[in-house]
């Protein structure tokens, strides 16, 4: 029987190399033209404790990681321990067989164990056995009958061509562990039909970089938090080359006041951090509210509460996004589902919050962040719309910063432009700036320009929410099930839906939201009409989206699935809550 | 010669509503003045403040402004350093707002040798929010905060704190003398790199030990002494005399200067295309640029 795709899950201690074996299978899985996807389950040590990267590969587009792996390699024992049972028949365990020793009694019929001496194997090439991860990726590319050229290239990506011995020592390696697999019996025949048509593949916070590139970022500052770190590394290496400042600052009070700085100036900024830093942020995201400064702001949770599980993902930082600052002033926040809406909706962002002059917020989580996925080629030629500057066609005689308009969009001007000076406040002031908030604050004439002034900001609102992405459905018209999700939820869904179906002929579908805030109320109780019964899915404990589509539209969700643990969701688990809540 | 700017140029229509008497008159005065001298242009000028009474003063300039949030002045204005090199960035402000709840700011800003010149109202009091302690008020201060036995915590100096984080212009001047004042700001603006100007600003009201005849009976001018500013062991020496040791003789003046240091701006290496306000946008080598996840 042929497979349609593939999984290999790497495990050992922090430090053993785990993720860069597993980046590098997923690199030739991608190379070998399967769509690809990883999931990294580690923990927040540098040495030590428990780490696993799970890497699929399939003909057909994927929507998740997967469940069982076909084959486990172990990096030591503990791997072994906890993964054996998991592997299904047919498949194998790649171990080293001097120091891990499986143990029968939980492994399942018809698996192999692949056990090679892979550190003894290692030191024949060089004394320190350091590559003897690359003699188990080697056996692991033979178990799946992979091309050896994607290796080679690989490696060659690694080590380039500043140390091509090295590159070349690996190989051998990895040849080394492919010659053990083939005198154990060799592959384990899956048949899967290669075309060797090489896809992108890159994580969903490399796809918001380049979103954000595209777009025309100029300005990054940023304070080290997983999972939104590698969004500072991505810049600081390619950044320079864009003319784009990117800073690692003191603190995450500091980030994004920098970036309200360069908003106000007049470039495309941005920040990028995680729940906690986010919570540090709150009161200079409204700064940029009430000063009409436009930025985007990146949110990319983790478990919480407080510094809970920094390496674990989690959808629990809704609310902060929803209320973060005093007061109310208008935003966005859109919620990307996969790498390519990393990409868009980064992108929108930055005109949103031009055309608006205000803060956009582009919230992701870890599994979506950190994980690695293939993605159709991305389209650079992005609209690029930077908004009303009052120095086309206005004149500085008649310029009021914050003149109130219908859309409650005013004129905007850049520091250097002559004549057009003005002071931005954050104190309420009046359309020329010019602050209400001391003397005049209570007098009844200027209690009347407060409200006007907050009612134009607000006003926003309404063209935010016509320019923003809809809510969608996604599968079966007449479902007797929907699910109702945000996020990075979307491919466990999808592929928990479809399981249902081939399973168990149940008929389920989705309803999606790119677009959190404002709410699109109309089109969403539209949709809510052809809904039958509804099961909300999101990882938290409270339901956070569903609370905010019942204050929104008065809909409340007939049942709620809510995962907290630390783990993205298993289109498994998602399958079987369908199934009982349909029963 | 003839000024294309006049003094007027630089002053808003916006009327300050500090009480009659408060010191920073004198500070939004010395900071008017050297401007003026300079000549800088007032659309390229950029004055960012945090809150308090002090950091009001944008309002009544005509220049570009950003009144933030309190405390966060200092990254504000890197930002748009960093944005628009450009601009002539000043940073005005309270003892509250820059020493205290921004005092990590502070540091930060002055170890990286910004191009921003950085004006504090020192009154060593909170005003705006009606006289509580500040960091720098002097221990034993009897304030709202402190009724009892008084601010039992050490003064912050920013003088010596300025000297070991690395800002290389700092200076302390008094509201009692707009003239030092006005031309150590104007040092402050010319100087390339992180200018620190503690300005002794009386706050009549809320402040009623560190008045103007406080400070008359015990200022003297460093340069009067022969201190050399290019001393930076000298310019510690001289910092640690007031408020560390003792509290009748003040110096002030300039401590402290280095001119041979490199900006931020100078060694920012996403700033030698030139000022990313004026950058192109977009990507025009998507393919290569996607050629690396391949
Ligand atoms: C986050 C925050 N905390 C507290 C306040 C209240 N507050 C406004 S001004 C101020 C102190 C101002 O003192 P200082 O900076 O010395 O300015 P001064 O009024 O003395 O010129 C405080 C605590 C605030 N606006 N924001
Ligand atoms: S309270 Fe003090 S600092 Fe504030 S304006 Fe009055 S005198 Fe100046
Ligand atoms: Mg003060």
């Amino acid at each position: 029987m042929s497979k349609r795709s593939l999984a290999l899950r790497v495990g050992g201690a922090a430090g053993d190399g785990v993720s860069s074996t597993a980046e590098s299978f997923a690199k030739i899985s991608a190379r070998s033209g399967l769509h690809t996807w990883t999931y990294s389950s580690y923990q927040s040590v540098i040495r030590g404790g428990h780490v696993w990267t799970q890497v699929r590969g399939g003909l057909d587009p994927l929507l998740s990681h997967g469940d069982d792996p076909d084959v486990v390699l172990c990096l030591n024992q503990q791997t072994m321990d906890v993964h054996q049972a998991d592997v299904p028949e047919g498949g194998a365990i790649i171990y080293d067989v001097d120091s891990v020793k499986p143990d029968p009694t939980k492994i399942r019929k018809n698996v192999r164990l692949i056990g090679i001496a892979l550190r003894k194997k290692a030191q024949t090439l060089s004394p320190n056995a350091l590559m003897r991860n690359t003699v188990a990726l080697g056996a692991a590319v033979q178990l799946f009958d992979m091309d050896f050229r994607h290796v080679e290239s690989a490696f060659k990506d690694i080590w380039g061509d500043k140390k091509p011995e090295v590159a070349q020592q690996n190989l051998q390696a990895a040849k080394l562990g492919a010659s053990a697999v083939v005198e154990m019996g060799g592959s384990l025949h899956l048949g899967l039909a290669y075309t060797n048509e090489a896809k992108y593949l890159m994580t969903g916070n490399e796809a918001l970089c380049l979103g954000a590139l595209a777009a025309g970022v100029k300005f990054l500052a940023q304070y080290p938090m997983t999972p939104a770190s590698s969004i500072l590394h991505w810049f600081a290496s390619h950044g320079p080359k864009y003319g784009v400042v990117v800073k690692q600052v003191e603190d995450e009070l500091s980030a994004m006041n920098m970036a309200v700085g360069a908003g106000f100036a007049g470039v495309r900024s941005m920040t990028a951090t995680s729940g906690g830093g986010f919570s540090l942020m709150v009161e200079a995201i409204g700064q940029a509210g009430m000063t009409e400064t436009p930025l985007v702001a990146v949110l990319v949770q983790r478990s919480g509460p407080s510094t809970g599980l920094p390496t674990k993902t989690e959808q629990g930082d809704l609310n902060l996004a929803l209320g973060a600052g005093q007061g109310d002033w208008p935003r966005a926040i859109l919620a990307p589902r996969h790498p390519e809406e990393c990409f868009s909706l980064t992108a929108q962002a930055f005109n949103l919050a031009e055309i608006y002059q205000t803060p956009v917020i582009v919230i992701s989580d870890l599994y979506l962040g950190e994980g690695f996925r293939t993605v159709e080629k991305l389209d650079f030629n992005v609209p690029i719309v930077r908004g009303m500057m009052a120095a086309d066609g206005g004149t500085a005689k008649d310029f009021r910063r914050y003149q109130i308009t219908e859309s409650g969009v005013s004129p905007r001007a850049l520091p250097g432009t002559k004549g057009f000076q003005f002071i931005g406040a954050t104190d309420e002031h009046m359309e020329n700036g010019e602050l209400i908030s001391d003397v005049l604050a209570g007098l009844p004439e200027f209690v009347e320009e407060r409200r006007k002034m907050h009612e134009k900001r607000m006003r926003k609102l309404d063209g935010l929410r016509k320019d923003t992405p809809r809510p969608e459905i996604w599968g079966p018209k007449n479902a007797d099930l929907t699910v109702i999700l945000w996020g990075s939820t979307w491919g466990a869904a999808h592929e928990a839906i479809l399981q249902v179906e081939e399973r168990e002929g149940v008929k389920a579908n989705t309803l999606e939201f790119p677009t959190i805030f404002p709410f699109h109320v109309e089109e969403t109780l539209q949709l809510l009409r052809g809904v039958k019964q509804s099961l909300a899915v999101e990882g938290n404990y409270t339901g956070q989206f569903a609370r905010l589509l019942r204050a929104e539209t008065g809909y409340k969700p007939d049942h709620f699935y809510g995962r907290y643990d630390g783990e993205p969701f298993a289109s498994r688990d998602i399958a079987d809550k369908i199934v009982e809540v349909v029963a | 010669m003839k000024m294309e700017f006049e003094m007027d140029t630089y002053k808003s229509e916006i009327k300050p509503t500090w009480c009659p008497g408060c010191g920073d008159f004198a500070v939004l005065r010395a900071l008017q003045t050297a401007i003026h001298a300079l000549q800088l242009e007032p659309w390229n000028i950029l004055i960012v403040s945090g809150i308090g009474c002090s950091s009001n003063l944008p309002h009544f300039l005509s220049t570009y402004g950003f009144h933030a949030i309190h405390g966060r002045a200092l990254p504000v204005a890197e930002g748009a350093k960093l944005a628009n090199p450009d601009l002539n960035v000043i940073v005005t402000g309270g003892d509250g707002d820059g020493y205290g709840i921004g005092v990590g700011h502070f540091i930060h800003a002055m170890r990286r040798n910004f191009d921003i010149t950085y004006v504090v109202m020192n009154n060593q009091i909170y005003g705006l929010t009606t006289g509580q302690a500040s960091p720098t008020s002097e221990k034993g201060m009897k304030t709202k905060s402190t009724p009892i036995e008084g601010v039992i915590e050490n003064p912050i100096d920013p003088i010596s704190l300025a000297l070991a984080s690395g800002a290389t212009y700092v200076a302390r001047t008094f509201s009692g003398d707009v003239k030092t004042m006005a031309e150590l700001v104007k040092g402050g603006i010319e100087h390339k790199g992180f200018a620190l100007i503690d300005c002794l600003s009386p706050c009549v009201t809320y402040n009623k030990v560190n008045t103007y005849d406080f400070f008359r009976e015990r200022v003297y001018d460093l340069a009067k002494e022969g201190h050399d500013p290019t001393d930076m062991k000298a310019a510690f020496a001289k910092a640690m005399e007031w408020p560390a040791v003792q509290r009748e003789r003040i110096p002030l003046g300039l401590f402290y200067r280095n001119k041979d240091l490199p900006t931020y701006e100078d060694l920012e290496i996403s700033l030698r295309k030139g000022s990313p306000v004026r950058q192109s946008l977009g990507v025009e080598d998507p393919d290569e640029l996607m050629a690396e996840f391949l």
